[in-house]
């Protein structure tokens, strides 16, 4: 991170301030060097405004990345660091418990082989126990076991009518004048073959939101793996985390490999079995995602156990607010299956009026439940 | 050219840009690439691409995206109706029978039955300057429309299989705005120059209202910005953006309003504020609050020198 030299050419400095931000975590592909470099050489770079706003225009495309813009920024163009009290950056050291685990158990190329046969038996023997076996219960082998029971889910979910039209046999209200006119020109000018159109079905998008608080802790590693399955295996899919913030996931999770998608994943939250804030967690879904259009017409899917230490009412409120875009609020929660269990959180009684469906979420086999409970729409 | 005489030009014509604005539409002219903004709903981002127009001179051309927008709505279709009327009148003057098959159907879809749409009427060959091209809520559209863009943009060139490759001379300056509903996907992104379009400071809000409505009061227009600030800081679940500013300052005026009272921002409020919940937020903040805030923001503003002036008006 040197700062340039008087005499650097654009293109260099282009290129160091480019690598200085790959360096700390921004994705910059070339082409944007390239159109930096570009703006520089028209704007020249005696004004640190105006080169701030060039590079901001060129090198940033989202706006979760302009902060990290403005420090690298700061430190390469005025040699300073920012003096703003950021919040601690932890290290990237944190990983949830389920991927060293999955490390042991999934390693198999360099794990010893009596690690694999244990594997293998507990496929052929335990599947239909393991289907039924709280998550909080499994032993780490279990878990990547279940997992890959998880993957075999079809998260189909209901599809809608789009408003995109397509061509069909049926004959419907709409023509398909393109293609009659096409076939009558054939025909002379005689609209003999009538063609109609239809709505192509779509898929309607799932909103997954995992609550990742400590008293979540047992469960949340199990239903991150049903998070990746659905993630990765089926398109129209978002995904966040919620704990004391929330944190979306869903790019983190588009690696068909779950040790890497997981790790990726855990390496983003940063609030692993912290507490829980659903109520603001979900305000900030709301205001940033999903009353904008994220959860409009979509099926929001909430796993977490109702333990809030907001405020209920700010909870129901929010719930209230998302219920009215959404086309189906589902509330996963893992300790429904508890003998006795009546929603006594006061966050999932403040919740409870708002949710249409209401389903368990301990085990592959309830997740099996919610998955047909999804393609219900 | 520099981005000072855009912020110039942009101001001449009714419209206030920050120094990023004018940065990112100077690049985007320079440069010649489409321009990409999101921001708030209401902080200004097709107006700047309807004043663009006006300052350069381009004609403007909208695209609305909406869901299941595809290529006969965007970018061209054929005149069916008169494509079969003119079929049926060559065959009653008998001059169908004096062509073939081929010549007919060559001359259907010629471009006289063509109907062009909003990106094929951005890339025709102009007099004068190069039109403004306006897509829309890009977000709104779904991925295929999306790829489909991809292609336009980077070469502003389309192809219609019956006619041809139409390219454009002088390609359009191109402003995308999307609200965030979903992910742009990077492949666009990546073509575009990007900016996040943010609320505009006090002073520059106030210079915006007393440009946006011609007479009102001075002290008015900062309270009335003031007013606003303090509705955002009231984590509502829609702040106000600078299009309720200018339509809560139009409605003051008409009502003859001098200043903020707590009277008129009760009845007026339906401008800025548009969820009940939101009323409830402002109503235990307190109106008569609101009003004092604004009234003493705007007092602490009337001595201070206005930094911002048009003076090129």
């Amino acid at each position: 991170m040197n700062a340039p030299a008087p005499a650097a050419s654009p293109a260099d400095i282009a290129v160091a301030f480019t690598q200085v931000l790959r360096g700390i975590g921004l994705s910059v592909p070339t082409s944007c060097t390239h159109t930096f470099a570009a703006a520089l050489c028209e704007t020249g770079l005696t004004d640190r405004t105006t080169t701030y706003w060039v590079g901001r225009s060129t090198l940033v495309r989202r706006m979760e990345d302009i902060a990290l813009y403005d420090r690298a920024f700061a430190v390469f163009f005025e040699g300073r660091r920012s003096d703003v009290d950021e919040e601690p950056v932890e290290e990237l050291t944190i990983s949830i418990a389920v991927d060293t685990d999955d490390d042991s158990a999934d390693g198999n190329d360099d794990a010893a082989d009596g690690i694999d046969d244990e594997v293998i038996e507990l496929r052929f023997s335990a599947t239909e126990t393991l289907r039924h076996k709280d998550f909080a219960d499994y032993s780490p082998d279990e878990l990547a076991h279940a997992h890959e029971l998880m993957t075999h889910l079809r998260l189909v979910g209901a599809p809608r009518a789009s408003l995109r039209q397509g061509p069909t046999s049926r004959r419907t209200s709409m023509p398909d004048i393109r293609r009659t006119v096409r076939s009558a020109i054939r025909a002379g000018g005689e609209p003999i073959e009538r063609h109609h159109l239809a709505p192509t079905p779509r898929l309607r998008r799932l909103v997954l939101l995992l609550d990742v608080s400590g008293s979540m802790e047992p469960y949340a590693r199990g239903l991150l793996r049903f998070v990746h399955a659905a993630v990765a295996g089926r398109q129209k899919v978002e995904a966040f985390a919620l704990g004391t913030r929330l944190t979306r996931i869903t790019r983190e999770l588009t690696s068909r490999d779950p040790d890497i998608a997981l790790r990726a994943a855990g390496e983003r939250v940063t609030d692993w079995s912290g507490g829980t804030r659903l109520g603001s967690g979900l305000r900030q879904f709301n205001d940033e995602w999903g009353v904008r259009g994220l959860a409009r017409n979509s099926i929001v899917v909430i796993l977490s156990d109702g333990w809030d230490r907001g405020e209920p009412e700010q909870l129901g409120a929010e719930m209230e607010r998302l219920q009215r875009v959404t086309h189906r609020l589902i509330w996963v929660n893992p300790l429904k299956v508890t003998p006795g269990y009546a929603p006594l959180a006061r966050g999932m009684a403040a919740a409870l009026p708002y949710v249409d469906r209401f389903v368990e979420g301990h085990s592959v086999a309830a997740m099996e439940e919610l998955t047909r409970v999804i393609a219900d729409g | 050219m520099t981005p000072d005489t855009v912020a110039g030009a942009l101001s001449r014509h009714g419209y206030l840009p920050d120094e990023g604005i004018s940065t990112a539409v100077f690049l985007a002219m320079t440069l010649q690439r489409p321009l990409l903004l999101e921001g708030e709903a209401g902080v200004g981002k097709t107006e700047l691409a309807k004043t663009l127009a006006t300052a350069t001179g381009g004609q403007l051309i909208r695209l609305q995206c909406y869901e299941g927008i595809d290529v006969s709505q965007a970018v061209y279709d054929w005149d069916y109706a008169r494509q079969l009327l003119h079929l049926r009148a060559t065959e009653a003057t008998g001059e169908s029978t004096r062509r073939t098959a081929d010549e007919l159907e060559n001359e259907l879809y010629g471009e006289r039955f063509l109907i062009k749409r909003a990106l094929l009427r951005s890339i025709e060959p102009v007099e004068g300057p190069p039109p403004v091209l306006l897509i829309d809520e890009i977000d709104r559209a779904d991925d295929e429309f999306e790829a489909y863009l991809l292609e336009v943009l980077s070469d502003f060139q389309i192809t219609i299989p019956e006619v041809g490759v139409f390219s454009a001379e002088q390609p359009p300056l191109v402003i995308l705005t999307s609200n965030r509903t979903r992910d742009v996907h990077d492949a666009l992104k990546r073509r575009c120059l990007y900016h996040w379009v943010e609320h505009p400071d006090f002073d520059r809000e106030v210079a915006i209202v007393k440009l946006r409505v011609p007479g009102i009061e001075a002290e008015l227009a900062r309270q009335v910005a003031g007013a606003v600030e303090t509705l955002r800081g009231l984590s509502l679940y829609k702040p106000p953006g600078v299009a309720e500013t200018i339509d809560w300052a139009t409605a003051l005026g008409r009502l003859g309003a001098t200043e903020l009272t707590e009277q008129v921002v009760a009845n007026t409020l339906g401008t800025v504020v548009k969820y009940r919940e939101d009323n409830q937020r402002v109503e235990q903040h307190g109106v008569a609050d609101l009003v004092e805030q604004a009234i003493a923001t705007g007092r602490a503003h009337r001595d201070a020198p206005e930094q911002l002036t048009i003076a090129d008006t």
